[in-house]
């Protein structure tokens, strides 16, 4: 891959990152009130206020202001949350590991069955599968990602009793090594599956319209011609050239999936960065929900250049645009 | 998000005829038709909804936590409000949000792509990187940040809507414009001496609107979709009835009472699926590509 090319997305990063910390930045200095009471939050001792006034240099003139939050920002120093009496990033930090968690298998499942569901309904040749599949990515797709899991919940937790209904692990129980591994399996599947279902959706439809495509060109008829099984040239002949689109949705999907994550947590009490979003709001802890904005887009941008880097790997006329 | 294609040119011709035959196109296939009915029903429930609704949604009028009965067809809360006074008024709220999020996506794409694709060079290389740095902001924390500092309420919530759903818009109308500003109409009305804004107004951009419109149907899908998503995370406009807000308080009762979740989200699903459907078959007929 060209370094120019690597060299030129990366540059890209920088105005989003820009208007990023210019939108939040602005949000503060519009908010109704004193700019420290928007950053801080209503709770708070003069201690605190002047703490924070300090730190973001809200008595210096707003050139020099702009310059504090972004050093503050991109140094990864949200300030402390008065609420919990500890800094945000430690806070946030503590969260990540449970909504990686979540979101990653998410990304796994999403990518897997999508490309499953999109293979099955662009090579069936009768309508019936093919329309009863589309159907119900359709649906998925369209589904409010709460009422899925409230759903999830009613018929498959406390319906069926084949799941858990709320949290991470078993209270109260000191299970470890495989036990504690396997519970928390046992708990993460019905809210990977939920959050999964719209990129599913997404992942499927996307495949079937690469797929149909391109299993109707020409190198894709000459393969047949050959003699090759049906299934060695749909994987190797259609699906390779098909998975470019996939590929590049990833980035965006990511953004999609950490969004859908904060609501899967509150459905299933999920101890992730959402439910700490959602606490964070109800207790008017404004660092903390500043911290987890500025996080999240931050690292949507990067995943969004990564995507782009791959992509531009795996298929080289990309570089060229 | 190179995946947006440029659109594919298609004829120029904005007379009555061919309006008739986008509507024919797309009534005659059948999830265009499933996706026109949805969208018209649910606007005709949100105009006349006080009319509809048996109950104030807000009022508290019948026995506590009830399952769908005659009185009340899709059951009663834990206050003894009726859910389907709720469901209706509910439409409101979502098909406001999004027909008001719509016009300033419509605005403010159509101007970002017309003048990114009738100037372009230096003009259009800035508008696309600041389209790109729009299209990344993660849009439903970015709301939330707004109601953390604004208070919740309908007003705000349209405005950070509209003003971080244009992106995919501007690229389509833009798409539009570079193949339209080619073509031999444009060049005749340049040559009658029409100043530049008056050909973007006039010539290009009723042409460029189908496409545009098909879009609009797939975003404001999306929009809905988050304006129930905040309202189920309690962060809605406590004074309007909202299908997010029904479904969080519905969490509340998930073990005693499964009407309270399942019909605040059928509504939902029932706007999504109108709209991106109507969306789709717009697209398919006016042969643009996403």
């Amino acid at each position: 891959m060209s370094w120019r090319y690597v060299a030129r997305r990366i540059a890209q990063l920088v105005p989003t990152v820009a208007a990023i910390l210019l939108a939040s930045f602005l949000l503060i200095h519009l908010a109704p009130g004193d700019p420290v009471l928007a950053l801080a939050g209503e709770h708070g001792d003069a201690e605190y206020y002047a703490f924070m006034r300090d730190k973001f240099g809200l008595d210096e003139p707003l050139h020099q202001q702009v310059l504090t939050y972004a050093g503050n920002v991109l140094t990864a120093d949200f300030g402390i949350s008065y609420v919990q009496g500890r800094p945000v990033l430690d806070v946030v930090l503590e969260r990540l590991p449970a909504t990686m968690l979540l979101t990653g298998a998410a990304l796994v499942l999403s990518t897997l069955t999508g490309l499953l569901a999109g293979v099955f309904t662009a090579t069936r040749r009768s309508r019936w599968p093919d329309l009863t599949v589309s159907g119900v990515l359709l649906t998925l797709y369209a589904a409010p990602v709460f009422w899925l899991g409230q759903l999830a919940i009613l018929g498959l937790a406390l319906g069926a009793g084949w799941f858990p209904v709320q949290g991470m692990s078993t209270a109260g129980s000191d299970a470890t090594g495989l036990a504690r591994l396997l519970d928390v399996a046992h708990h993460l599947a019905l809210p990977a599956i939920v959050l999964a279902s719209q990129e599913i959706a997404a992942v499927g439809r996307l495949t079937r319209v690469g797929l149909r495509d391109e299993l109707d060109s020409d190198h894709v008829r000459m393969a047949r011609a050959k003699g090759l099984a049906e299934a060695t040239v749909v994987v190797k002949y259609g699906l390779r050239r098909a998975l470019s689109p996939v590929v590049t949705i990833i980035g965006g999907r990511i953004g999609h999936l950490v969004a859908g994550a904060v609501i899967v947590e509150v459905v299933f009490g999920w101890p992730g960065l959402g439910r700490l979003l959602v606490i964070s709001m109800q207790n008017r802890d404004v660092p903390i929900v500043l911290g987890i904005f500025l996080l999240v887009a931050i690292a949507v941008v990067i995943a969004n250049v990564l995507t782009d880097l791959c992509y531009a790997w795996l298929d080289p006329r990309v570089r060229y645009r | 998000m190179s995946a947006t294609a440029d659109g594919v040119p298609f004829e120029p011709a904005a007379t009555g005829g061919r309006r008739r035959g986008v509507l024919r196109g797309v009534l005659t296939t059948p999830s265009g038709l499933l996706g026109a009915g949805l969208t018209t029903t649910l606007t005709l429930v949100a105009v006349f909804a006080p009319a509809l609704a048996p109950y104030d949604p807000f009022a508290i009028d019948g026995p506590v936590l009830r399952p769908p009965s005659a009185a009340h067809p899709l059951g009663t809360d834990a206050l003894g409000r009726d859910m389907l006074s709720g469901v209706l008024y509910g439409t409101r709220t979502s098909l406001f949000v999004a027909g008001t999020v719509g016009v300033l996506v419509l605005l403010i794409g159509s101007l970002v792509g017309a003048v990114s694709g009738y100037t372009g060079r230096w003009t259009d290389d800035v508008l696309m990187r600041l389209t790109e740095a729009f299209q990344v902001l993660p849009r439903f924390f970015l709301a939330i940040v707004v109601i953390a500092f604004f208070g919740p309420g309908i007003d705000r919530l349209v405005l950070v809507l509209g003003f971080t759903s244009w992106p995919m818009l501007a690229r389509v109308v833009r798409g539009e414009v570079l193949s339209l500003k080619q073509r031999e109409f444009v060049a005749a009305a340049q040559a009658h001496g029409a100043s530049s804004v008056r050909v973007v107004v006039r010539e290009i951009l009723p042409n460029a609107l189908p496409a545009a419109i098909a879009l609009l149907g797939l975003i404001l899908a999306q929009v809905i979709l988050i304006e129930a998503s905040l309202g189920f995370l309690g962060l809605g406009d406590p004074n309007a009835m909202s299908w997010g807000y029904l479904a969080n308080e519905a969490q509340r009762f998930l073990r005693v009472a499964w009407w309270l979740p399942l019909f605040p989200g059928l509504a939902i699903l029932l706007a999504v699926l109108g709209l991106n459907l109507l969306g789709d078959a717009l697209t398919d007929i006016l042969g643009g590509r996403r």
